[in-house]
């Protein structure tokens, strides 16, 4: 009885539910601004709370080479967040050496030469990598890849090639260093480059391919010379936002990196990241300089991450939008 | 471009380069299996009754008790009643006149992490709660009204959320909250991990409200259904064990996040149910515990992680199996 004078209402238009239409839209756009807000608020909060040390040092706390936060009787505290900056781009290059080529190979492996039975399967055991906690990664490369790598790769490795390139001399020590930890940050990048690479390459048109093959190419020659080409600007894409991926991560790099404001030429040797700089000290500030130094590392990063992002996003959007011709 | 002429010749390359993204994707699931075994096995091995239902325990004081002795805690050397070499040898062997003190190096784990899964339970609950009304009213947004200019942005805005490294989430409410409160609370990380729950909860909804196909909406519409009223009781509906897998989803990462609550936790050794002071949580334990130079932590270690690898697989296979369902019972 009640849902049929419902009907009734609603068809002669003096029912209450005709209106809900305004406040529905400005209830969903009110709340979704609040991710907008977020946003600008994070940054703004960031900026403002990193005057201090921006005021004190400028682009010093970035590329100074001192990262001493104790007043001593010969020095007074300086803030220069270069060991950290220097560690990071450095482990994240290892990681994208690594990772980039890998993810390559895995998406255009998932979307063109495997089986599509086992497609599934990989697919999903690619993304359940992406989807472990770093810390896991963390404590699996303190206690089993370290050492691991230790004995089997970097003692002789430094051992022998030591004496003649700076970059894998020893001591190895601790085992902890930039190289392990690009190592495992390039396993934790590499499912999300490999997933998005496949997801572009499964965007390129069949024709595409059915032209090359009819010329009398091989698979490979149609996939790399047709397909990959064809999506470029989403493969980059994939890259970067892997490189954002390393370039932030926190719990890896922490309990990896050795966490030592030293610069040492080796790749072996203990370094510090930016955010595991932050990690380790933000709670332990000393003074309000302090605190402000660090904000404006993790700013940085915020900055950098946000570039990479924007970069990303724009070139996937534009394979997405099958704007992206580049033929070689 | 250089074609090779020689067929033989592309026949080899052809075969070399696929068989290199065969070796590639052996790359990555060779880590994938090594990461989980080991989890799975050196984490179960950790595993026991004590390891659900007791909370820290001190490594000398533990060790005591199973002993049967007390310890005699002196505050003025609180490092007495622990067997540590004191002649300089590394062996970790107690020296003969330390006989009394217990090796705590030598023992197995003690004490369990109860307070770190209660810990884990709450923040990432509350900070779900915090997450979920934002989230999905953005996701509903981002698909009802998707041709408009303000969605490009709020969907770009997501992504920088969910891009950005979570350090930085820990930071902004380290500012907000930990300074101004000048205490670590529990619910100033459930913040933290609303910052990091919000874009994978918008995206999903988005994504499972765009699956719902366009003649449901349109049929809403001919009854003479307002937008709202059909959103909430056609497409939502029809959308639900979609959206309730994003929540999964977001649970799970929130879960295993670890960064931005050494901010804003900190962590602690009891229960706590205090949402305005420190509290435990299972990641931060296992970073801890990582770091810690006992042995029977670090197996501690081991079995947290175990437990968080087993909540991102179970998660992440329950998923999988109802958007599989889901996929198939649209076709």
């Amino acid at each position: 009885m009640a849902k049929q004078q419902h009907a009734e209402s609603w068809s002669n238009g003096k029912s209450v539910f005709r209106h809900g239409d305004v406040p529905f839209r400005i209830g969903t756009v009110v709340l979704a601004s609040c991710v907008v807000g977020l946003v600008l608020a994070m940054g703004v909060i960031m900026f403002v709370s990193s005057g201090e040390a921006r005021a004190a040092f400028g682009w010093d706390v970035l590329f100074g080479q001192v990262w001493n936060p104790v007043a001593t009787d010969l020095a007074a505290p300086t803030f220069g967040a270069w060991p950290a900056v220097r560690g990071t781009l450095l482990s994240s290059l290892v990681a994208i050496v690594i990772a980039a080529p890998l993810a390559l190979g895995i998406g255009i492996f998932l979307a063109e030469l495997c089986p599509p039975q086992l497609s599934t399967p990989l697919s999903f055991l690619v993304e359940l990598l992406a989807a472990i906690p770093s810390v896991i990664y963390g404590v699996w490369g303190v206690f089993v890849f370290v050492p691991f790598f230790n004995q089997v790769f970097s003692t002789p490795v430094s051992e022998t090639f030591g004496d003649y390139i700076p970059w894998l001399a020893g001591p190895v020590a601790t085992g902890r260093g930039v190289m392990v930890t690009g190592i495992v940050m390039s396993i934790m990048i590499l499912p999300t480059i490999a997933s998005l690479t496949r997801d572009v390459l499964r965007l390129v048109p069949n024709t595409q391919r059915e032209a090359m093959l009819a010329i009398g190419a091989t698979r490979w020659e149609t996939i790399w010379l047709a397909v990959v080409p064809y999506s470029r600007a989403g493969i980059i894409g994939a890259v970067m936002l892997g490189l954002g991926r390393a370039l932030g991560e926190t719990m890896a790099a922490t309990l990896l990196i050795g966490n030592s404001q030293r610069i040492s030429p080796s790749l072996f040797a203990p370094a510090t990241t930016a955010a595991s700089l932050v990690a380790n000290e933000l709670t332990n500030s000393v003074s309000t300089l302090h605190e402000s130094a660090l904000i404006t590392v993790a700013f940085a990063l915020f900055g950098i991450t946000l570039v990479l992002n924007l970069g990303a996003r724009l070139m996937i959007w534009y394979v997405d939008r099958g704007m992206a011709g580049g033929r070689s | 471009m250089n074609t090779p002429k020689n067929y033989r010749w592309r026949k080899f390359v052809d075969q070399v380069m696929r068989g290199s993204t065969v070796f590639a994707t052996g790359c990555a699931v060779i880590p994938l299996i090594a990461i989980i075994g080991y989890v799975l096995t050196l984490g179960a091995s950790a595993l026991s009754v004590q390891f659900f239902t007791d909370v820290y325990q001190p490594p000398n004081m533990a060790q005591a008790a199973a002993d049967g002795s007390t310890p005699a805690f002196d505050p003025n050397d609180p490092f007495a009643g622990i067997g540590v070499p004191t002649d300089g040898s590394t062996d970790g062997t107690t020296p003969a006149d330390g006989a009394a003190a217990a090796d705590v190096y030598a023992g197995g784990p003690v004490g369990g992490v109860l307070h770190g899964i209660i810990g884990t339970l709450i923040i990432t609950g509350m900070g779900l709660l915090f997450a979920l009304p934002i989230g999905i009213f953005a996701g509903i947004y981002l698909s009802e009204y998707r041709n408009e200019r303000y969605s490009t942005i709020v969907r770009f805005c997501c992504d920088v959320l969910s891009g950005s490294p979570s350090i930085v989430a820990g930071v902004v409410i380290y500012i907000l909250v930990v300074i101004r409160s000048h205490e670590f609370s529990a619910i100033a990380g459930s913040l933290a991990l609303m910052i990091l729950m919000i874009p994978i909860v918008t995206r999903t909804t988005e994504e499972m409200l765009k699956l719902v196909p366009e003649s449901m909406r349109e049929a809403a519409r001919g009854l003479g259904a307002p937008t709202w009223y059909s959103t909430f009781t056609v497409i939502i509906p029809a959308a639900l064990p979609g959206i309730v897998t994003g929540v999964m989803l977001a649970f799970a990462r929130g879960a295993g996040e670890t960064a931005p609550l050494i901010l804003t936790v900190l962590g602690s050794n009891v229960i706590s149910t205090n949402l305005f002071a420190p509290m435990a949580s299972l990641p931060l334990l296992a970073y801890r515990y990582t770091e810690s130079p006992y042995p029977g932590e670090n197996t501690l270690a081991w079995g947290a992680a175990f437990v968080l690898m087993m909540l991102v697989l179970v998660m992440n296979i329950l998923v999988r199996v109802a958007t599989r369902r889901r996929a198939g019972a649209s076709r």
